[in-house]
């Protein structure tokens, strides 16, 4: 759970970090002058998972974009890195547009420079091509 | 019907636990490896699950499901003397080791194979197997069928959704169906925990405020052609709904994400025993069932929350597999397990199951099982000896500890002997 606390003498958040499977217990702790203080994680990446998620939460987005002249009708992509939360959705509309035509390979780019963000969509897999596909 | 084809190791399956099974089995010197698949394609569930997430441990590298079933499969297809079957049913599988399958060329095909590898996996649990009271209108789905039709075949089973259980598959399916633009009203979750990873409750469920429900179930369906809703209520201890709890919660769509359960009808027509506690083979630490040359891997042997383990295990699984076809041809009246020397390996307080349930005196190997209930503080003993102490434990989390040297000197110490049964616990540390 998420848990958030302001005080006069600054912030507190209780949170899973979600970088591994371990799922450990973070706690952040903000001072009135702005200062974190990071406890529960079993590692670097937990630590910097935590600053990160009070300063600027990101996810890496999975989904799927339509595919011509394939097996299936959709081919699944994701970010190349993380984009900030609050994108997600306003990225989901732009990806609903997007349509691309076999064959595919995994991580080719699908779509450059999502939403200004430096991060590209890329495939998840490979694509063959299927003639007489619709 | 065709004549019979031979091979060294066959093995049925072609998702993530007979990708690796089959490449260890190559690499441990099987000349010919034969893979039978009922799906059009290599890669199993893995190609439905387009999250990320996969493959941590062992890559150092957050991977969609896709994207690891590419760690392996071009590699599958690389090699001339793996052998891929695809469309292909197995229809049975005898104690000596031959296969009949279905296949959309060969028509019926017999395989007979020095050494076999089951790989099948294992599928949902239904509604069927809940007896939710009420009507039965369109619209309740299995989690990961609903998670197939979003994420492979383009169709979204509706737009007010409540989820009935908190497994991996409902968590990412909560997070799909809004991603996609779909409502999802709630989790409903009997247990007072979830049963998935905290990570998919904070990433899925939290990231969006989609409410869980603990100690909660759905206690009645109502619509007549479609689903209308559902009442929820809150159960008690005896999971027994609690009267005046109750709440409507209108939807068109219900998915259930309760369980899985491992597919062993064909190791069953092999004469395998199975293991009530995981639903899936009793096995030694070859993976070896108590059929000999008959091997499992992967959730067709207990069900497995890490994809990364199943890789692990099935590369154990493979590799024995190779050497037991290689000493069949050695010595071709066949070769027994070196019987005698093993002890059986049983769960004692807290566990609800350990693998192998079988193991061979002073092997030094790791041991995965799982806890019944949620634990702070937890030392995981063998017979009294302590394997591993643990700050935190949980069922929907497989623990892997190894088993050393140490370990069996002080159980020889403490007179354990082959023939004898040896009790892993999880007792509150002092
Ligand atoms: S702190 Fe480290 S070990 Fe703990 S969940 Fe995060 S990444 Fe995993």
């Amino acid at each position: 759970m998420a848990i958030d606390t302001q005080t006069d003498q600054g912030f507190y958040r209780r949170m899973t970090c979600i970088v591994c499977p371990t799922g450990c217990l973070l706690e952040v702790r903000k001072d009135a002058d702005g200062k974190l203080s990071i406890t529960g994680f079993q590692c670097r990446r937990g630590e910097m998972y935590a600053e990160n998620e009070v300063l600027n939460p990101k996810r890496v987005l999975t989904t799927t974009v339509r595919i011509r002249n394939a097996s299936l009708p959709l081919l699944p992509v994701r970010t190349s890195d993380a984009i900030p939360k609050e994108l997600l959705a306003e990225a989901m509309r732009v990806l609903a547009q997007v349509e691309v035509t076999a064959p595919v390979k995994t991580g080719d780019a699908i779509l450059a420079n999502l939403l200004d963000t430096g991060v590209d969509v890329i495939a998840s897999r490979d694509m063959k091509r299927i003639d007489g596909a619709a | 019907m065709r004549s019979i084809r031979y091979t060294d190791v066959a093995v049925i399956g072609g998702g993530p636990a007979g990708l690796a099974a089959a490449l260890a089995a190559r690499r441990a010197g099987a000349e010919h490896v034969t893979i039978l698949e009922r799906n059009h394609e290599l890669g199993g569930i893995l190609q439905q699950c387009i999250h990320n997430g996969f493959g941590l441990h062992r890559f150092k590298e957050e991977l969609t499901g896709p994207e690891y079933a590419y760690r392996f499969i071009p590699q599958v297809e690389a090699d001339p003397n793996i052998h891929v079957y695809l469309n292909t049913m197995v229809l049975s599988l005898t104690p000596t080791k031959e296969i009949t399958a279905i296949h959309p060329d060969h028509g019926l095909v017999k395989l007979k194979a020095k050494a076999v590898v089951l790989a099948m996996g294992c599928r949902e649990r239904t509604r069927g197997a809940l007896t939710i009271p009420g009507t039965r209108p369109a619209g309740i789905y299995t989690a990961g069928t609903a998670q197939r039709f979003v994420n492979m075949e383009g169709y979204m089973p509706g737009k007010r959704v409540v989820i009935l259980g908190s497994g991996d598959i409902g968590l990412i399916m909560a997070r799909r169906f809004t991603l996609e633009g779909a409502k999802v009203e709630a989790v409903v979750e009997i247990m007072p925990y979830p049963a998935g990873l905290a990570r998919n409750i904070a990433q899925c469920l939290e990231d969006f405020n989609i409410p869980l429900y603990l100690s909660s179930t759905v206690t009645m369906i109502h619509g007549k052609d479609r689903v209308e809703g559902v009442t929820v209520s809150q159960v008690d201890d005896n999971w027994c709904p609690i009267a005046g709890t109750e709440r409507y919660i209108p939807c068109d769509t219900l998915l259930l994400s309760v369980g899985l359960i491992p597919e062993n009808e064909l190791s069953q027509t092999a004469g395998v025993p199975l293991d009530p506690r995981t639903g899936g083979p009793v096995v030694d630490e070859k993976r070896e069932t108590l059929v000999s040359g008959i091997f499992a891997c992967g959730n067709v042997l207990h069900v497995h929350d890490l994809v990364d383990y199943v890789s692990e295990e099935a590369e154990i699984a493979g590799e024995e597999a190779a050497r037991h076809a290689l000493r069949e041809t050695a010595d071709e009246a066949g070769s027994g397990r070196d019987g005698g020397q093993q002890l059986a390996l049983k769960p004692g307080s807290n566990l609800r199951y350990v693998l192998p349930q079988r193991i061979t005196a002073g092997a030094e190997v790791d041991l995965y099982m799982r806890v019944s209930h949620p634990m702070d503080a937890v030392t995981l003993t063998l017979s009294g000896v302590t394997l591993a102490k643990k700050r935190q434990v949980r069922p929907s989390e497989m623990l892997k500890i190894r088993l050393k040297a140490q370990h069996w000197e002080s159980l020889f110490q403490a007179g354990k002997a082959p023939g004898q049964e040896l009790l892993v616990a999880a007792e509150p540390s002092a």
